[in-house]
């Protein structure tokens, strides 16, 4: 079969590998229809994740047909289903709890050391993510092995098109759980930082959830407009400053709930980031972590601080005193998928939320060298990329609105 | 040492006396952890409740001890933890053959493509709570040790803890050897027991066996 390989820092290729195959009982194989190029995934094209061996495949968004079934999968062949990017048991005393992104089995003794060493306890498995995630192949490819096929994976009905229910597999539920994590009582002023995906659907999350305003941050003019579009006050950093236009908007209290869904590789050209910029250079840190200290900075006394951006390591500078002495709650973690798959499709069913209107590229599996670079180097045109691997290569299409642009 | 009351009879202790066979190596272990205690009483001032195979620095243990989560019940556990099951969850386990009168003969895969045989006599089973064992001289590496099954907390299942001394082969070089390679006993014994968790806890040992561009690498085979 075809997959998206990363061969090194900004080196993807497609290459020609084997098909997966059945393992054990409650494996499935699916066929990939739809898979999406992720926020996340470029973390690892600049090489920020460590653990990751050249010749992985990548991915994590995905969906697809059930081709395949191993004797104790719930799947069966033809089903069209979604897949959440975490691996999860079901039976462990984390996914009893709903942390499936703590899943204690799904990453496998051979990668859980590392992964233990480095963060105190071994992470729960993840497709397309590097070893330390268990090293399982992604989803940019045309076929994949879903271990646990009866826990992860949501059947999809018919009526629904792939772009209405791909964003299940991982933005749409890490949006919602980065807004439930805000804790929102009705009437919150909530603020979000980067307005990627995840961040437009932590946006409509947040306003789902009785937030009475969303503020969004970034210096995007078209991400800015869609958090616009979804119905939030938009602030252009670039153009003000941040914290006093928050406070300013607030009565100078600060908004009840920050969210940050930046992560590792902020932007941005202010002294703290620039000096983080050369710390990463130089390798003595990983994090570059300016969002995060303007959230801290910016929330109310007694508020909430929810973290769905990526991090991998240690951090400078971390604002620890302003944290303790204004008394924030803090929220964060891998998104717990299969917990709120199901509700999340009853509110897509319902039109509850735009998943539509984000996607700005579709594109062949062949191309996604080119996507990856786009999606790295053009962010203001390229708001979300969806990969196909029935498109012939070349077969590009930009979403109508992106052509008058 | 303090000792709570709950604490168990030291597992080597009880495992030599079971078997009346004193395998030197095991054998010094358990003086050096004699001599620990000793030592240990004069200066003793703080107690402490953490599990025995924890004190002192790692690199001076004799013992070898992890300790596993499992949501299921105990007797459960404690039921299928039986050496015809131990190819299941164990990697480097090759057969394991009864002998009778509760030996058994472990075929394992050992570093640079051997295979060393261990021949392990169960000196004590205490129903549903522990198993302790004792190699035979005729074992290729002396080792004894303890699996031990307690019920966890507020309906959690089970904690499952594995206590290990072994002489390692040719060694502390044979010990760096089998490291390197990743068939040091310690290693292998926290990724087994890891592997016995998803076994009981999923009905299948978990596998990251999938496709990717390296040629070396089988889609059905594990990597690391």
């Amino acid at each position: 079969m075809r997959a998206v390989t990363w061969q090194g820092r900004h080196k993807i290729s497609v290459e020609t590998v084997p098909d997966p195959e059945i393992v054990n009982p409650r494996d499935a194989i699916i066929r990939v229809t739809s898979t999406a190029i992720c926020g996340s995934d470029l973390h690892l094209y600049d090489g920020y994740i460590p653990g990751m061996r050249a010749g992985d495949i990548v991915g994590h968004e995905f969906m697809g047909e059930v081709v395949e079934t191993g004797a104790a999968s719930t799947l069966q062949r033809g089903q069209r289903v979604v897949v959440p990017f975490t691996i999860s048991c079901g039976q462990c005393f984390f996914c009893e709890k709903q942390q499936y992104s703590a899943c204690d089995n799904s990453n496998p003794s051979e990668t859980r050391d590392a992964s233990e060493l480095m963060m105190g306890h071994a992470m729960g498995g993840a497709f397309g993510y590097a070893h330390l995630t268990g090293g399982y192949a992604g989803g940019q490819a045309e076929y994949v092995r879903i271990p646990y096929s009866d826990v992860g994976p949501v059947v999809i009905p018919d009526d629904l098109a792939d772009d209405d229910v791909l964003f299940l597999s991982d933005i749409l539920p890490t949006g919602w759980q980065a807004a439930v994590n805000a804790d929102i009582e009705p009437g919150d002023t909530v603020a979000v930082w980067g307005c990627g995906p995840v961040g437009l659907f932590t946006i409509q999350s947040a306003l789902l959830l009785g937030a009475g305003r969303v503020i969004a941050i970034d210096h995007f003019p078209t991400r800015l407009a869609l958090a616009k579009k979804y119905g939030a006050e938009i602030l252009d950093y670039t153009k003000v400053d941040v914290r006093e236009a928050l406070a300013e908007m607030t009565g100078g209290i600060g908004p009840d709930a920050c969210i940050d869904c930046v992560g590792m590789e902020s932007h941005g050209f202010t002294v703290d980031n620039i000096l983080d910029q050369v710390k990463v250079k130089l390798l003595s840190s990983t994090e570059r972590i300016h969002a995060l200290r303007q959230a801290i900075l910016a929330c109310r006394k007694g508020g909430r601080l929810s973290i769905p951006g990526v991090y991998g390591g240690f951090a400078d500078k971390f604002p620890l005193g302003q944290l303790m002495e204004k008394g924030l709650t803090v929220k964060s973690g891998q998104t717990h998928v299969q917990r709120y798959s199901g509700d999340l499709l009853e509110m897509i069913q319902a039109g509850k939320f735009d998943t539509v209107s984000l996607i700005s590229h579709h594109a062949s599996l062949e191309d996604a060298a080119d996507m990856y670079r786009h999606w790295h180097d053009e962010q203001n045109l390229y708001t979300k990329i969806v990969l196909k691997p029935g498109l012939a290569k070349g077969a590009v299409s930009a979403r109508q609105e992106m052509e008058h642009a | 040492m303090s000792r709570s009351k709950n604490d168990l009879p030291d597992p080597l202790i009880l495992a030599a006396a079971g078997a009346g066979i004193a395998v030197l190596a095991t054998g010094a272990a358990l003086l050096q952890r004699r001599r620990h205690r000793e030592s240990r009483g004069q200066e003793e001032t703080i107690a402490t409740d953490a599990p025995h195979w924890t004190l002192d620095k790692a690199s001076s243990r004799a013992l070898f001890g992890k300790s596993v989560l499992i949501n299921r019940p105990r007797a459960e556990l404690y039921a299928a933890w039986m050496p015809e099951r131990f190819p299941e969850f164990m990697e480097n386990v090759v057969a394991v053959d009864d002998l009778g009168d509760d030996v058994s003969q472990w075929t394992i895969r050992a570093p640079a493509g051997r295979e060393v045989t261990l021949v392990n006599r169960i000196t004590e089973r205490v129903e549903d709570t522990s198993i302790y064992w004792q190699s035979t001289p005729v074992s290729d590496i002396a080792n004894s040790g303890e699996v031990r099954f307690i019920d966890a907390p507020a309906g959690r299942g089970t904690y499952v803890s594995l206590i290990l001394a072994y002489d390692p082969p040719a060694g502390k070089v044979g010990r760096f050897a089998a490291k390197l390679l990743q068939r040091e006993p310690e290693v292998q014994a926290r990724r087994d027991l890891h592997r016995f968790k998803q076994l009981m806890e999923t009905g299948e040992v978990t596998t990251n066996a999938s496709p990717s561009a390296r040629g070396a690498e089988s889609p059905t085979e594990p990597h690391i």
